[in-house]
């Protein structure tokens, strides 16, 4: 404080202090109270709001055990009929493909933030970056729209391979893996960069001796990368992953644009109580439910893997 | 476990620039060899040939008389250590003496005691489970070196290891290296700038300038006497004589002719000059007719201890040096005096100039 007063006087200072409490407060802190608030409040016509039943309870968080309905899980060729919440298989089909998208994104990235880091002529990197990054300028809503035209049925891809001989009957691209296929696929190029960079950051700064150090002691390539490379990086690694899994959890726009028959996220349902039946005080609760969970099973994972949150803020 | 080590006619190009042009030499099994030269000379080049991350554009390296084209650096049985050390920072210290046996699959109660073994042969007992962000420079250079002698290398390759140590730990690291070597018996090819390094620890010294080897021989001969302009240049100082050579044991400058003896390949048409190291400079009051004597002034002069080294000027302006044995009862001449500086004829080199020698100097 002193030191920023030294630094930009007391009117500058001032100013600054004063946005970023404006900001935490009524930007950040206040919505998210209000929302947190009436989530534990039911949804009533206007006339009662604050009456004799406008009273707290968690009937809105509960509702997601509720509604059980029958599945088919097909695993290896067999098929289990299994008996669950609606909501709740939503949410953990969710966090499911949510944790293939990352896991995808991962295998893509290594081996491309390894060729960037190490490989590349650093003359050529420029232009390499420049080609990754300019498609992300474009809008989310438009490359998610690139997808869903590209996949659809009888779309460009159903007919170039149809042309080239290779299929001959159209293909329901976005059906497969029950029926999320069109979802991950998109998920991934969406959010693709938040998984290279910060491993591809982690790996700039791995010394190349050790790399070559490695490989002088007898490392075969895939030593050198599980027992050097992998562990130096993992804090990048940790970071992307995060960043992806929560980005995945939380997008709509990819989940409702590629959607199949059989495919529905949790933000889809949240969105859907929200907006469709205008409860509120339901979405807010299912709102806080995939925050809660998520926050919870991000750390869980963290700590499984040995990453600190100061590694990842590096 | 040693093996020999033989460039045959070795050359390295990266894109059009000639980093590495011809190379012959073999080193014996167990001697302790050295490259020697400025940076960019192609030293570091030769190493990484030997270690195999690179392959020279022609020629072929082998070690013990077999052919290492093709073969990979963690096929080679060589081990280096890096100007840097590269320890891994993310293992304890015998995790990382004991990689090169884990690569290997070994179990790991034996690479714990292997690992045990080696930190007590280069005396640093009790550090194994220690990080190596947790040991002191001198320590971290034992680390490596267990970590490299842990594959059993016939070969081990030093890229500069003692250049990021003080001066005193230096000079104790030479020492110990060299004691090291003699104890494993394996063959040490070293690369440095540091001249007295490299003559202080080896058999042999192969000394480099822009790619192609200047001399190669023992230390001694390397100091006393040198190949041509550039050893004698990079290896120690000089006072230097441009001149021309009038008879078989004459040279001729613009401050006098003077008795010298001929380096190598040395005629009267070769571009030449004379060399003169300072501790081979004597002063006298009044030099005999027909000794080699320069009159000089001195200007300054810097006790060192056990030696001063006093500079001076010659009538046309050029620095002089010579270096003085402390001893009370002969004192170096006073600042300011002028004097007559000396040198006999065996210690007046008349030396090859090459491209190489201006090369040197600019450096």
């Amino acid at each position: 404080m002193a030191a920023l007063i030294r630094r930009y006087g007391t009117g500058l200072t001032g100013i600054i202090i004063a946005l970023t409490t404006f900001w935490l407060i009524v930007l950040v802190i206040l919505p998210y109270f209000d929302l947190f608030e009436s989530s534990f409040r039911p949804y009533l016509p206007a006339a009662d709001v604050g009456g004799p039943k406008d009273v707290y309870s968690l009937s809105n968080y509960i509702t997601i055990f509720q509604n059980p309905a029958e599945f088919n899980i097909g695993l290896f060729g067999f098929t289990f009929p299994i008996s669950v919440a609606i909501h709740m298989w939503v949410f953990v089909l969710t966090i499911l493909f949510s944790v293939l998208t990352t896991l995808t994104s991962l295998v893509l990235c290594y081996p491309l933030a390894y060729y960037m880091a190490k490989v590349i002529d650093p003359k050529r990197l420029s232009t390499f970056l420049l080609l990754l990054v300019v498609p992300m300028w474009v809008s989310e809503l438009l490359r998610a729209f690139a997808w869903f035209i590209l996949l659809a049925f009888k779309g460009p891809l159903t007919i170039v391979l149809q042309n080239l001989g290779i299929i001959t009957d159209p293909i329901h691209w976005t059906w497969g893996l029950g029926g999320f296929s069109g979802v991950i696929v998109t998920l991934v190029y969406v959010y693709i960069l938040f998984m290279l960079f910060p491993i591809y950051n982690s790996m700039t700064s791995l010394d190349t001796n050790q790399l070559e150090a490695a490989q002088d002691l007898g490392a075969k390539s895939w030593q050198t990368h599980w027992r050097v490379v992998v562990p130096h990086c993992k804090p990048g690694i940790a970071s992307g992953c995060v960043t992806v899994f929560m980005l995945a959890v939380g997008s709509l726009l990819v989940p409702t644009l590629l959607s199949s028959p059989s495919s529905r996220w949790f933000t889809e349902v949240i969105y859907s109580r929200m907006f469709d039946e205008n409860d509120w005080n339901g979405g807010a609760a299912y709102a806080f439910i995939l925050l809660f969970v998520c926050t919870i099973f991000v750390s869980l994972t963290m700590r499984l893997f040995k990453v600190g949150l100061a590694d990842i803020a590096k | 476990m040693t093996a020999s080590v033989e460039l045959r006619g070795v050359t390295m190009d990266f894109g059009t620039y000639r980093a590495v042009d011809n190379v012959d030499v073999k080193i014996e099994p167990g001697e302790f060899f050295s490259f020697l030269g400025p940076s960019g000379c192609g030293k570091t080049t030769i190493l990484r040939m030997v270690s195999g991350f690179i392959e020279p554009t022609k020629g072929d390296v082998l070690i013990g008389d077999q052919n290492m084209k093709g073969i990979g650096p963690n096929k080679r049985p060589t081990a280096m250590i890096f100007q840097n050390l590269a320890l891994f920072p993310l293992m304890t210290v015998w995790e990382n003496i004991a990689f090169g046996l884990e690569m290997r699959g070994v179990d790991k109660p034996t690479r714990r005691k292997r690992a045990e073994e080696l930190l007590e042969l280069v005396e640093l007992p009790g550090v194994a489970d220690r990080f190596a962000s947790q040991l002191s420079g001198g320590q971290r250079q034992r680390v490596a070196i267990a970590r490299a002698l842990a594959v059993e290398p016939k070969v081990m390759l030093l890229d500069e290891p003692l250049s990021a140590l003080d001066l005193k730990l230096r000079q104790h690291m030479r020492a110990e290296l060299r004691a090291i070597q003699k104890r494993t018996n394996v063959t040490f090819i070293y690369i440095t700038h540091d001249q007295g390094e490299a003559l202080a620890m080896s058999d042999r010294v192969a000394v480099m300038s822009r790619g192609e080897i200047q001399q190669i021989d023992v230390p001694q001969n390397i100091y006393n006497t040198p190949a041509n302009g550039f050893v004698a240049s990079f290896v120690g100082e000089n006072n230097k004589f441009v001149g021309q050579l009038t008879s078989s044991k004459k040279y001729k400058t613009d401050v006098g002719e003077f008795a010298v003896t001929l380096g190598q390949g040395v005629t009267a048409q070769s571009k030449t000059r004379l060399y003169v190291r300072p501790e081979h400079v004597t002063f006298t009051a009044k030099p005999k007719a027909g000794t080699n004597a320069i009159a000089a002034h001195v200007e300054d002069v810097s006790f060192e201890g056990n030696f001063a080294s006093i500079h001076m000027r010659d009538k046309t302006g050029r620095r002089l040096t010579a270096e003085l044995r402390n001893d009370p009862t002969n004192p170096p001449p006073a600042v300011g005096s002028a004097t007559n500086v000396t040198f006999d004829a065996e210690k007046a080199l008349v030396l090859l100039d090459s491209d190489a020698t201006a090369y040197a100097e600019k450096e």
